[in-house]
This record gives C-alpha cells, structure tokens and sequence, in this order.
C-alpha cells in the first residue's frame, strides 16, 4: 500500500464516521461541527487528486462561509439546542436494506475498475495548474458565458435574501 | 504538490499538540476548589437571570447570507486575477459585466435596509 | 517520501511555531511597554532587566490559576473552543516566505526558508482565517453566558464582513504580483514595493486585519462597558491564555502577510539592491528584514490602540459594508485598469493605479463625512 493510499483510506473513514455522527448526535451546534470535519476531510480528498485551488476554495466556501451560516441558523432558530424526537422513522430497516443493496452493487461493479490503483499524476515542474485554471474559466475560448450567468445567480439569491428577511416589514 | 501538504498537515498536528499541552498544564497544575457560586455564568458580580442562550437576531443571519455570495464574488476574482495580464481589455470588460450585475442586488440590499444595524 | 523529508517538515514546523509562540510572548512584553510610554508611564520593568522575564512570569502564572468551568457549559466545546482559535493562528504562517533557501552544512541539501509552498498560498490564508471565527463563536455559545453569546456573535460577524474587503485587498496584490504564490508576490516587489502602487489597498488591508484579530478600535467583542469580557469572558487559565495567543500571534503572522504583499517580504529595501546586504547574498538576511517590517507594522497596531477610542458597533459594521467593501472594489477596478494601461501604451502608466486610487479615497472620506454631518444635522 502506498503512503497516499493510506491517507486516502484514513481521510475517507473520517468523512463516513463524521458524516455518520451529523445524522446521528442530537446536539444541534454538535451535528453542525461534526459537518464540518466532513467537509474538511472532502477537502483533503481534493488535495490528495492535486485539484490545490479546489480543496482551499472547499476550505473558503463551506467550512468558512456555508457551515457558518448553518450555525447562525441553528442558533437563530432554537434555543433548546437538543432534538427529543425519535431518531429512526418507521421504515429504517427497509432503508438499510436498500442502501446495502446500492453499496454491494457498485462494489460488485467497480471490483475490476483499475481507477482504485492509480494515483494522481504529479504536474510537471513549472505547470502553472492555477493559471489554466483561470484561463479555463474567464478567457473567451473558456467558460465565460457560465462565469457571468453565475453572478446572475447570485444577484437572484442575494435579492431573495433580502425580500425573505424584510417581508414582514 | 502533496508533499506541501504533508508539510501543513504535520504543522496542524504539532499546533493541536502545542495547544492540548497548554490545557493539560493548566488541569494539572491548576488548583480545583469548585463551589456553587463559581461555577454560575459570570454576569459582573450580579446574579444572572433567565437562560444563558437565547434566541439571536435575524440580522446576524441575513449579514452570514450577505457575506457567502460575496465571498463567492471575491473567489471568482482570484484565478481571473492571476491570468488578467494575458487576457488583456476583455478581462477587464468581463469583470466589469461581472461586478456591476452584482452591484444590482448590492444597492438593492442597502436601499432595503439589510445593511442598517439599529 | 523518505525520512530526511519528515524530519525536515517536523523541524521546520516546529521552528516557525516556536518563532510565533516567542514572538506572542515578547510582543506581550513590547506592547505593554509601548503603551506606557504612550501615556507616560513606565510599564513592567521589573521581572528581569527592562521586563525581559515578565512573559515567563506571565506564563507561570497563568499555569497555576484555577480553571473554571460553567455548570451549564458545553464541557467539551468548552475545550475545544480555545483550541480552535488557537491552532489556526499557528499554522498561518506556514505559506509565508521567510527567505529563499539555504543549503545544509555538512548534509549538503537545500532547505527552504518556508514551510510550504502550495500554488494558491493567498487562497490559503483566507481560508484558514475564516476557519478562525469558529473557536469564537463556540467560546461564546459553549459558556452559556449572554454576555458571552452576544460578544461571539459580534465578533464572528464583524470578522465575516471585513474578511470581504481583507479578501479583496488579496486580489489586488495577486492582480500586481501576477500569481498566488506568495514567493512570487515578493519576487515582484524586487524593485517598487506594491504599497508605493496601490497605497490606499495597503492601508484597507492594515484597517481590515485590524478588524480581523479583534483588535481597538475594533474590539467590539470585549467591550468591557457593555459585555462583561465579550467571547471569552467565562474562560480563566491556560485557556483564557489560549485565545490571548491567538490575538497576538495572529496580530505577528497578519503583519507578515502585510509586509510580504505590500512591503516586499523578505526581499532587502530597494536601495540595497546589488550590495552586500541583498538577501540574494546572504540567505539569513531574509527573516532579519521580515522581522524588522513586522516589528514596525506591530507598532503601528499598538499606537492605533493607544490613540483610537473604540467605535460604536453600528457604524463599525456599516463602515465595512457601506465603505470598505465598495472601495475596495473599486479599487480592484482600478489596479486592473492601471495594469492593462500599463502594458498597453508603456510602464510609466502603472502611476495612474496610486492618482485613482488616492482619488478614490478621499471619495469615500468626502463621502463619509458628508452622511456623518447629514446625521448630525438631523440629531
């Protein structure tokens, strides 16, 4: 085993365990941060593929703006941090059942799939990857026409948040 | 390009390290006389009344709403920052579009109030 | 992946975190003193010659207070909190430059004068200050506390809304250093330090940092008059000393990051150049002039400190939205006309970024006043 595929299996049992503890503890403010070591373990997973500009905007935008909202809105919405309710809904054991079957079929797929021992490639010295990157996005041959519509849909969720906050008033 | 992550990653592992040496320090050596009246909230030496956490504001939400698509807004400006040298007026142009779309809802948010805080 | 590699990263971040924690103890120690001296007084000055000891005391001191813990505490976010300030303050300064690199004797390898160099280093340090508002938020839920709760609200937001105009001001050094690699942004201010070109995106950045680390006339958190100690006010002991750290050593590692976008890092000053005081000569020149820039710019937050009144928590956060967030824009804006004039029609062009820019300042101080003097009227 290589040392990447070792960090690789450590990251990917600490999204699942964490990811586990979101849906399962019942302290709001807790799930909230149990997200969080989530979302930095994706993070890690895009540093691991060398996708850098990827894994630190993962950093910038959900740990650093969205999982904050969420807290904000925990603590916006209740005072009693705690969920009394019961955990499990009545059909738990037929959702287990069908995940089980969804993860045992993509593990029979994937069994031959050589992409599980590969690693990503190292760029070349001098590959400006950040640079493509930004080329990709905003140069005229690249994917400018969606560069500018993503500001129109953020025009649109900053007007719906304003509206939803002042309608009352 | 890994390896300079390896490089951070074994930093946030010796600074987490620093900082529970640092607690544990001040659990060992600490002296441990609790008593009813040290452990309630400190309000200035007045008794605290009703629940220590409560409901808060709206506006430090809508400030948390108004900051993620303006974050957004600063992240798409940094990899056009790096190639805006080869892509010349355009570049330029392609950001003005860019901010002054989102000025539309910027000013809309100031006339409505979201930026007050009475 | 060999050993040598680990030992050398193990070193190197051990090196750089002590650099910082002595740094934090010591600037304890100058900022004590430079206040006095501001309001004439003496300050400490007796553990030691001139004070030299008076961080150790302070140390041991804080080792040996007793810690207490609300009753209604979060008890585990109540730890975790002051950790989570304080490990983000120390790894920080992992991307910052502080010199090229130097080969080992007798081992004969070349090692590096910074932890790590990943391709989007400016990128890097906004995210691991914006993780920095979590450890604040939590101090404040955790301790159940209203006074606590409110001073971690205000705090996180106030650090969420400057962080836009502080991320901006990255932009602009990116737009003049032409990468996101910090070692190429000092590279690029080898000749005109980038402060000379856009002085008005220097000084936003040094008044967003100061917003950023909670610091007057920023320090709204830990308005004593109004919030009882703000964030932290249930913590006592090592870990109230825990969130201490994390002010000053992010007070150091954001004076770094100014003097290595705005005033040339590690690079020697520009008259120099060619002599035998250029780093290019002697590599441990490098952390000497970054040191001597981060001392000058700590100052100036000390003297800020001591001169500026706090500003009322309102107009703090209109300020940010309403003034800089704007300016900073235009700013932006500016810097990136400046650059294409700059290659269009010759180098002397790249002096319109400072005219604009300085334009466009006083705009927005003229502008300012007039709705302050318009409120005053209305009053």
């Amino acid at each position: 085993m290589t040392f990447t595929q070792i960090i690789f299996l450590v990251t990917a049992a600490v999204i699942l365990g964490s990811a586990l503890m979101v849906v399962s503890t019942r302290n709001l403010v807790h799930a909230a941060l149990w997200l969080i070591v989530t979302l930095f373990g994706v993070a890690v997973l895009y540093a691991i593929l060398n996708a850098s500009f990827l894994a630190v905007v993962q950093v910038v935008v959900y740990i650093g703006a969205i999982a904050i909202l969420f807290i904000f809105a925990i603590m916006l919405t209740r005072r009693e941090m705690r969920d009394r309710g019961p955990q499990l809904n009545r059909g738990w054991w037929l959702n287990i059942i069908i995940a089980g079957l969804t993860f045992g079929g993509l593990f029979w797929m994937l069994q031959g799939w050589s992409g599980f021992s590969k690693a990503a490639a190292d760029f070349p010295s001098g590959y400006d990857a950040v640079g493509q990157l930004g080329k990709a996005l905003v140069s005229p041959t690249g994917f400018v026409l969606p560069f500018e519509v993503a500001s129109v849909l953020l025009l649109a969720a900053l007007v719906g948040a304003v509206y939803v906050a002042f309608a009352r008033k | 390009m890994l390896l300079e992550y390896i490089a951070i990653g074994v930093m946030i592992a010796l600074a987490t390290v620093i900082a529970v040496i640092a607690i544990g320090l001040g659990e060992l050596f600490g002296p441990k006389k609790r008593s009813s009246v040290k452990s309630e909230p400190y309000e200035s030496g007045i008794a605290p009344i009703g629940p220590g956490t409560r409901r808060m504001p709206v506006r430090f939400y809508l400030i948390a709403v108004l900051f993620i698509l303006f974050d957004i807004e600063v992240i798409f400006f940094l990899p056009w920052a790096v190639v805006f040298r080869q892509l010349g007026l355009f570049g330029l142009a392609e950001m003005a579009i860019f901010i002054v779309i989102l000025l539309i809802g910027y000013i809309y948010a100031w006339k409505k109030g979201a930026l007050e805080w009475e | 992946m060999d050993l040598a590699l680990w030992i050398e990263f193990i070193i190197k971040g051990f090196i750089l975190i002590f650099a910082v924690l002595t740094g934090f103890a010591y600037l304890t120690l100058y900022e004590r003193r430079a206040l006095a001296r501001i309001q004439t007084r003496i300050g400490p000055n007796r553990a030691g010659p001139q004070g030299f000891f008076q961080p150790v005391a302070d140390a041991v001191k804080l080792i040996f207070k007793e810690e207490l813990t609300p009753a209604k505490a979060d008890k585990v976010l109540f730890v975790l909190a002051p950790i989570m300030t304080v490990v983000p303050a120390m790894i920080l300064a992992a991307v910052i430059p502080l010199g090229t690199q130097f080969t080992l004797p007798f081992l004969n390898r070349p090692v590096t004068l910074y932890v790590s160099d990943i391709n989007v280093g400016v990128l890097y340090l906004t995210a691991i200050a914006s993780i920095a508002v979590y450890g604040i938020v939590l101090a404040g839920w955790s301790s159940n506390n209203k006074y606590a709760m409110l001073g971690g609200l205000r705090s996180s937001a106030q650090m969420i809304s400057y962080e836009l105009s502080l991320g901006l001001c990255f932009v602009i050094a990116i737009l003049l250093g032409n990468s996101m690699s910090l070692l190429d942004i000092v590279e690029a201010q080898k000749s005109v330090w980038f402060v000379v070109i856009q002085p008005v995106g220097a000084l936003i950045f040094m008044v967003t940092t100061l917003a950023e680390v909670n610091r007057a006339p920023f320090d709204m958190p830990e308005a004593e008059q109004e919030l009882a100690a703000g964030y932290h006010s249930e913590y006592s002991g090592m870990k109230f000393a825990l969130f201490f750290m994390a002010e000053y050593e992010k007070m150091i590692v954001i004076s770094m990051i100014a003097a290595t976008l705005f005033f040339g890092g590690f690079r020697e000053f520009w008259f120099l150049q060619g002599t035998v005081f250029s780093v290019d000569h002697f590599w441990w020149l490098g952390p000497i002039y970054l040191l001597l820039k981060v001392v000058v710019l700590l100052f100036l937050m000390i003297w800020v400190r001591a001169t500026w009144p706090r500003i009322r928590y309102d107009r703090l956060m209109a300020f940010g939205w309403k003034v800089l967030l704007p300016l900073s824009l235009a700013l932006v804006f500016i810097t990136a006309l400046g650059i294409l004039l700059a290659n269009q029609f010759g180098a002397i062009y790249i002096w319109t970024i400072p005219v604009l820019s300085i334009l466009a300042g006083l705009i927005a101080v003229l502008l300012v006043n007039m709705s302050l003097r318009r409120k005053v009227a209305h009053a």
